[in-house]
């Protein structure tokens, strides 16, 4: 079997600007490991049964061979039906006649979609059409690359006759033999072409005979190694720093294997953990030599991996002989590897040719490149993919060091999987959307820095000294901030510095120049311009149609003009969406009561969880306040690392639309009482926490609702108060005068009872509030508790920080939810705060109910009726354990239970008449339920996220969505 | 719910054949909002007093308005959209819902016929009518005054606490409230059928074409001359609203707040200059339909009321702080006596020289509010592309009705976008623009959220040229009806001086690649400069060429 593999002829390198741009070399290093030799061309092969054909997958799969040639016919053979994409089929689709060939540009332009959209998606795609002529096959071929596939071209080369015998027999096939006969003859002129051309493969299936026994099997490309998964120990930019590369496997637990001569040459860790290299292993250091014979050895004997720098693809090129600018600490390498063996420059040349130019491991989950891999590229083959992996995604402009811009890619990464990178040294390992740059500047006199993979644990250690010295400031974070211009000032324009303010002095109608002229030109501080904000949100995040998947609620879908409504009310009343970890769930009543004189009780509660297997129920009190979600921090250094706070701000405070609860300094009053309870009573330690979420409700509901209550409904009371009395005086006066309207003087003297009830039914809920005094704060969960951040530690005590272990990993991210304790436990966190500060914070009172248990009932019944006949507003029956589990899944937060009196403020104050009552329990309860469950899931969402350390747009689409489904028209009574 | 309408004419049971209604029967009658009956406390020759009693149905009233509009919050204009679901005071208060009662129960009296007292009907009697609750909104007592006295009626309007256990938060919007006076009876029903709503500012159905029929009919006899006609007419044909609208509100519901505790942030600058402009919410549908009515109204002056004129209602401008706006346009001439510009069509001006200076083609306006400057621009063929931004969908639907965006030609149609978006989420709908409008929009976001604005804007969008204009804080003593510290909007988060805004535009060009003229706009005050502070950034030249 035939079978050609050849090299592209890919721009290597993008020049950068500090050295002239080098003649562009073909690419030393291929993805694909096949010999490229070419053959079977000139002469058949010899022995059937012939090899498959091997084709990568994913990749575009080009069938060559004239009409008639039974390209069709292979195609269903090999491939399932929607891989192919035929141009016959296209035809037929905009012109009704499949042999239309007026319509064949239309069917390419429809063909080149449908392409486009699979290869975009990473699938397999077959081109099922002649192309014989050259053009045709260069339009492929610069479609696959334009998807970062490899194009494969499989030739069916049948003799002539078969072809026009072929289509003689098919009645809508009115070719002449002419036709065959070109057809035949371009492509015997195109075969010796193809892999110039650009396929990376190329078949040639030369009879009846081979095309009946050919096989197809699929190969992964040399990136796809997802089997692996680890645990990794994935190892930052090295630069010859042989000493602080065994300092830092030693400390990783490897065992490092000497030669006689006593040279590291391999390690291995005792529990089968295996290192990856990041690139850059070369240049600049003192030891090259070393650091190459050690990383060899490792990946020849399947300890470590290795993805190339751009040193490495430098270096191969100058081991070659090819003319290379010798810079960035080339000649350094060069030096040392001279005093080594030609033996030993030749294993390091084959080992830098082999790399792969990235490695997705682990089901896909990790992505090791050198300079970083956006998810368009990850998995996929091209000079450009390895352009990206090797160089970043340059913008072609150099900084004021005359090193190269590079675009912030990892500020826009939304890819599922987590990409970790070098190539730029950064003072300080820091995750942005869920990518990490680990080279920490070693032979700039930083440190070795390895990031253990899955446990997210930075370790690293100290380099011993500078061994080379930057060409731009180490401590700066230069990397993802797009050039500045050289300072340009027109010189017409008059200048001032910043802060002398002239007056404006334009005038009145009309506007004229503006007057005051700022330009800080080059004396820009770097630390405001983008790097400093690299949580900012795409509208692309939240807006459209969404699906969110979510841990314990299934899949949660998102319409458009909910989200829309959401982003204006997200954009102009929320807080900062840092803190923004959780938005609480709707709640939904129980089904209705039958019971006379009721919309609610307790039995259709418990009977709703009995009836959905959970028998361990907790009652707990309904306060009638506001719901409030209040992250607090333990210190302003925790709240400016984890949340990026400004000065001042140790926490939030904020409602279930996510505004702010209150005014700032009244936030900052409570969060340090709150803190201060969290100290007291121990909290704050024993949950090793440097952050903690609660939940719960803020009191009295007029601190927050105020104007709605003295608009609405205090204005209600006032209207019946002011007219029922009259009413009833003037009725009274015509039933003394004989006029029949008793009845109607006896239904108003109701309402006006009625609307008495309602006043007293709102109003233990208003007291007044000066500052915190009068404030209550009922946290009745602990949603989420986060670590301490570390303070940055200086480079000589890089060390003590390695030991700080998993509470301390670098991001200060680590954190848990507590949603699997039971609420028992967390009201007894609550009682505990409480405890500590009994005048801010309140306790929530609770009983426990079996709902199998009529004694139980009984109980937890009372219990209801007591609470709301002093006035309370009812209670909240949750399932006992967290997250429990019903027959259908995950079991409801908690359904309210109101109480009579209370919901006369939300149906009315003549609800409880039976002629009202009768037509108000006709309510829908479906929506409601399902709305609580959705928002729920996606509540539980946003914190299961949070505390995995997953970017700020992951969090913030699932509180967003949250806010988008309270959009939703429900009935707001439930 | 209530009315009593009394009367001293002698025989004074002669009200009995004037209203159809005989004083020693009980009369029923069923309405759309419940039950409706008319009795008698007292028929003597003496004194005759005839009352109206409405009862509410309140489930019924949101079970229908829900199921006639097919989607919640939609039920009606202002206030209702908000509170349909909510618990409210229709059930008690002399509202709308009295005077369709009203209208279906006096319906003859009110048309002015008699068959058994001809001469009655244009005789005018001295007449009592007793509104033992009747709301007063954005106004109070004075406001019944204003509408009423002109009308020839003595107003007695005694206030109510909204609670007597909360004295400190103060009096109901409701009045008990008689009006005394000597009027033909069919005057006076239809005058308190149309105030009644007017005065409760808010109607429970749908406004339509049919409403302003309604109103030019009523009032053909005494609407016209009268003082507040414009107040009346506006008030009367409430506002509507669409579908994002409805949505917010569901958001406010789920906030415990009120229908105006959602402030419009996307009108910026309508206190100090918009005021004298249409409100586009008001007009936009209903004055097209005006010009029907203009047929059968016999007073052209009925039609401007509808929203051209100058509005002297602050509080029917929603966000707005009232009685701020006659200060902002108190005497606004020039020092040669020409009458100055109002400041947002100053402002306007403003950015299009600035635009045009620039050479901007392609420009995008970041929070267009209802698209007056959007329409300047799509005017002007020098512009080949306009985006049109603002986060709120509602204050889209407005600009393309202003824009008339279904009748465009294709050729204009092309030239503009309407995007919904956010200043603090990045958008590459808009990056690469020549220039980007940010007027009178910082203001309303709140301080810590400016970095993110700044990095979307310069970070991310990096216009050639961003126009920012925002109040000056300093100017604001000028405005006599503005109290001290007060700012000119509700929803402004902040106003800065002149020193503020300039120390931000520092940070601004500190940070990004940009150099920043700043000046004003408006007239210019030796003391406390211009009323609006503009900067105008610009991308450095090296910058411009690597756009992205």
């Amino acid at each position: 079997m035939s079978e050609t593999s050849q090299l592209p002829s890919e721009p290597s390198e993008p020049s950068e600007p500090s050295e002239p741009s080098e003649p562009s070399e073909p690419s030393e290093l291929s993805e694909l490991s096949e010999p490229s030799e070419l053959s079977g061309l000139s002469e058949p092969p010899k022995e059937p049964p012939v090899a498959p054909l091997t084709i990568p997958n994913p990749s575009l799969v080009v069938l060559v061979g004239v009409t008639g040639s039974g390209k069709s016919t292979f195609a269903r053979r090999h491939f399932l039906p929607t891989q192919v994409l035929s141009s016959d089929f296209c035809r037929g689709l905009v012109a009704d006649d499949e042999n239309d060939q007026s319509a064949t540009a239309d069917a390419f332009d429809v063909l080149n979609f449908i392409a486009a959209r699979r290869l975009t998606a990473g699938r397999l795609t077959v081109v099922d059409a002649t192309n014989v002529q050259r053009t045709s096959r260069a339009r492929l071929v610069e479609l696959a690359r334009a998807h970062d596939v490899l194009p494969v071209a499989i030739v069916l080369d049948v003799p002539e006759s078969v072809c026009v015998a072929r289509n003689a027999d098919r009645p809508d096939r009115a070719f002449g033999a002419h036709v065959v006969r070109r057809q035949h003859g371009e492509l015997r002129r195109s075969l010796r072409g193809l892999a110039r051309e650009g396929f990376r493969r190329v078949h040639v299936l030369r009879s009846e005979a081979e095309i009946a026994a050919a096989t197809i099997q699929y190969t992964p490309l040399l990136n796809d190694r997802r089997e692996l998964t680890g645990p990794f120990d994935v190892i930052g930019d090295v630069h010859g720093c042989r000493d602080e590369l065994e300092a830092l496997l030693i400390r990783l637990g490897y065992q490092l294997r000497r030669d006689d001569e006593g040279r590291a040459v391999g390690g291995a860790h005792p529990e089968g953990r295996r290192a990856i290299f990041l690139g850059d292993l070369v240049d600049r250091g003192p030891d090259t030599p070393g650091v190459l014979r050690l990383a060899m050895g490792m990946v020849a004997a399947g300890e470590a991996f290795a993805v190339p720098g751009n040193h490495e693809n430098k270096l191969v090129r100058a081991l070659r002989g090819r003319q290379v600018r010798i810079g960035h600490g080339l000649a350094e390498s060069l030096a040392q590897l001279g005093r080594e063996t030609p033996e030993f420059r030749t294993e390091v040349e084959q080992f830098c040719d082999g790399l792969v130019s990235h490695l997705v491991l682990d089901g896909g989950r990790l992505v090791v490149a050198h300079a970083g891999l956006k998810e368009a590229y990850q998995g996929r083959a091209s000079g450009r993919v390895r352009s990206f992996a090797l160089y970043g995604d340059t913008t072609g402009e150099s900084d004021e060091y005359g090193l190269p811009v590079r675009y912030p890619w990892a500020r826009d990464y939304r890819g599922k999987a987590m990409v970790l990178y070098g190539h730029t040294p950064v003072p300080e390992p820091r995750w942005e959307n869920n990518t990490l740059c680990l080279d920490t500047g070693c032979v700039f006199g930083g440190r070795l820095t390895a990031l253990r993979y899955p446990e997210r644990e930075l370790v690293s250690v100290p380099a011993a000294r500078e061994y080379f010295e930057p060409r731009r400031p180490l401590t700066e974070q230069h990397t993802e901030q797009p050039a500045e211009g050289p300072a340009t000032r027109p010189e017409e324009e008059p200048s001032v510095d910043d802060g002398a303010v002239d007056p404006p002095a334009a005038g009145a109608s009309d506007p004229g120049p503006a007057s005051l002229i700022i330009d800080t030109g080059a004396s820009v501080d770097r630390t405001t311009g983008p790097t400093a904000r690299p949580d900012t949100l795409h509208v692309n995040d939240v807006l459209g149609r969404r699906f969110i998947e979510t841990r314990h609620g299934g899949r949660v879908r998102i319409e458009e003009p909910n989200a829309l409504a959401a982003l204006e009310v997200m954009s102009r009343f929320a807080v900062d969406p840092r803190w923004l970890v959780y938005l609480p769930p709707t709640m939904s009543p129980p089904p209705t009561s039958t019971l006379p004189g009721l919309l609610e009780h307790p039995a259709e509660a418990f009977e709703a969880y009995r009836a959905d297997g959970v028998e361990d129920l907790l009652c707990e009190q309904k306060h009638m306040g506001s719901r409030a979600v209040v992250v607090v921090c333990r210190d302003a250094a925790t709240a400016r690392g984890r949340f990026g706070a400004p000065d001042g701000v140790t926490g939030a405070v904020f409602t279930r639309t996510g505004r702010p609860f209150l005014a700032p300094d009244l936030t900052e009053a409570l969060l340090a009482r709150l803190r201060a309870a969290m100290a007291t009573s121990g909290l704050w330690d024993e949950l090793a926490a440097g952050w903690a979420v609660f939940d719960g409700e803020i009191m009295p509901w007029s601190a927050k609702a105020h104007a709605l209550i003295r608009r609405q409904y205090a204005a209600t009371g006032a209207a019946a108060r002011a007219a029922l009395p009259v009413a009833v005086d003037a009725l009274a006066r015509a039933v003394g005068r004989g006029v029949d309207v008793a009845d109607l003087l006896e239904r108003t003297r109701g309402r006006a009872a009625n609307a008495d009830a309602f006043t007293a039914a709102y109003q233990p809920y208003c007291w007044p509030v000066d500052g915190l005094d009068g404030l209550r704060f009922a946290p009745f969960m602990l949603l989420a508790a986060g670590g301490v951040a570390p303070a940055a530690p200086p480079i000589d005590q890089a060390a003590a920080a390695v030991a700080g272990g998993a509470g301390h990993a670098g991001d200060g991210q680590t954190a848990r939810t507590y949603l699997h304790q039971d609420n028992l436990w967390h009201l007894a966190v609550a009682d505990r705060l409480a405890a500590a500060d009994p005048d801010l914070l309140a306790t929530t009172a609770r009983i426990r109910v079996n709902p199998a248990d009529p004694d139980s009932v009984a109980a937890g019944t009372r219990w209801w009726e007591e609470l709301t006949a002093a006035g309370g507003e009812g209670m909240v029956v949750k399932p006992f354990a967290g997250l429990a589990r019903g027959k259908r899944g995950l079991a409801l937060a908690g359904v309210k239970v109101r109480g009579r009196e209370y919901l006369r403020i939300i149906y009315g104050a003549d609800y409880t008449e039976a002629v009202h009552l009768e037509r108000l329990r006709e309510r829908g309860l479906g929506r409601k339920r399902s709305l609580a469950f959705r928002e729920y899931a996606l509540g539980l969402e946003a914190l299961e996220r949070t505390a995995a350390g997953e970017p700020l747009w992951r969090v913030h689409e699932c509180v967003f969505a949250v806010l988008a489904l309270e959009s939703e028209p429900v009935d707001p009574r439930l | 719910m209530f009315l009593t309408v009394s009367t001293t004419y002698q025989p004074a049971t002669d009200l009995g054949f004037l209203l159809h209604k005989h004083p020693d029967r009980v009369h029923r009658f069923d309405t759309a909002a419940g039950p409706a009956h008319v009795f008698y406390p007292e028929a003597t020759d003496a004194r005759c007093t005839a009352a109206l009693l409405l009862e509410v149905d309140p489930v019924g009233l949101v079970r229908g308005s829900s199921r006639s509009t097919g989607r919640r919050g939609q039920a009606g204009g202002g206030r209702d959209t908000a509170g349909a679901h909510y618990v409210d005071d229709r059930p008690y208060a002399a509202s709308s819902l009295l005077a369709v009662a009203m209208a279906a129960v006096f319906s003859t009296a009110m048309a002015g016929r008699c068959r058994a007292r001809p001469e009655l009907v244009t005789t005018p009697l001295p007449l009592s009518i007793r509104l033992p609750s009747l709301p007063c909104r954005g106004g109070g007592a004075d406001l019944v005054r204003r509408l009423f006295e002109p009308l020839g009626w003595q107003v007695e309007a005694n206030p109510l606490p909204l609670d007597p256990n909360f004295p400190d938060w103060g009096d109901a919007p409701h009045h008990d409230v008689t009006l005394t006076g000597t009027a033909l009876l069919a005057d006076a029903l239809t005058q308190a059928y149309v105030l009644l709503p007017v005065l409760d500012d808010a109607k429970h159905y749908h406004v339509g074409r049919d409403e302003i029929d309604k109103l030019v009919r009523e009032g053909a006899r005494w609407l016209p001359g009268h003082p507040e006609q414009r107040l009346i007419a506006r008030r009367y044909l409430a506002h509507r609203s669409g579908l994002a609208t409805a949505a917010l509100t569901q958001l406010s519901v789920a906030e415990d707040l009120t229908a105006e505790g959602i402030p419009d942030g996307f009108e910026p600058g309508r206190l100090t200059s918009d005021a004298t402009e249409p409100d586009p919410a008001a007009n936009a549908e209903p004055d097209r339909t005006m010009e029907t009515g203009l047929t059968t109204n016999p007073e052209p002056g009925l039609i401007q009321a509808a929203g051209q004129g100058p509005s002297t209602v602050p509080s029917t401008v929603p966000g707005a702080v009232p009685g701020a706006v006659q200060g902002a346009d108190a005497d606004p001439v020039n020092g040669d006596g020409t009458p100055e510009l109002p400041l947002a069509e100053q402002r306007r001006r403003a950015i299009m020289a600035e635009l045009r200076t620039a050479g901007a083609r392609r420009v995008a306006d970041v929070g267009c509010g209802a698209g007056r400057l959007v329409a300047r621009l799509v005017a002007d063929r020098a512009f080949t592309e306009i985006v049109a931004v603002d986060v709120s969908h509602r204050a889209l639907e407005l600009t393309a009705r202003r824009l008339h965006v279904e009748q465009m030609s294709d050729r204009d149609r092309e030239r503009v976008r309407l995007v919904v978006s956010s200043l603090l989420y990045r958008d590459d709908r808009l990056t690469g623009m020549d220039a980007i409008v940010l007027s009178e929009v910082v203001e309303h976001v709140d301080p810590p959220r400016l970095p993110v604005l700044a990095d979307v804007l310069l970070g991310h969008a990096r216009p050639g040229t961003l126009l920012i204009t925002t109040p000056n804080r300093e100017y604001n003593v000028r405005y006599d009806g503005l109290p001290p510290g007060v700012l000119r909007h509700r929803d402004h988060r902040f106003e800065w001086t002149r020193a503020e805004f300039t120390a931000w535009i520092g940070d601004l060009v500190a940070g990004y690649p940009y150099r920043a003229r700043i000046g004003g706009i408006g007239a210019d005050d030796p003391e406390v400069g211009q009323p609006t502070q503009l900067a105008v950034l610009e991308l450095a030249a090296p910058e411009r060429g690597a756009n992205r």
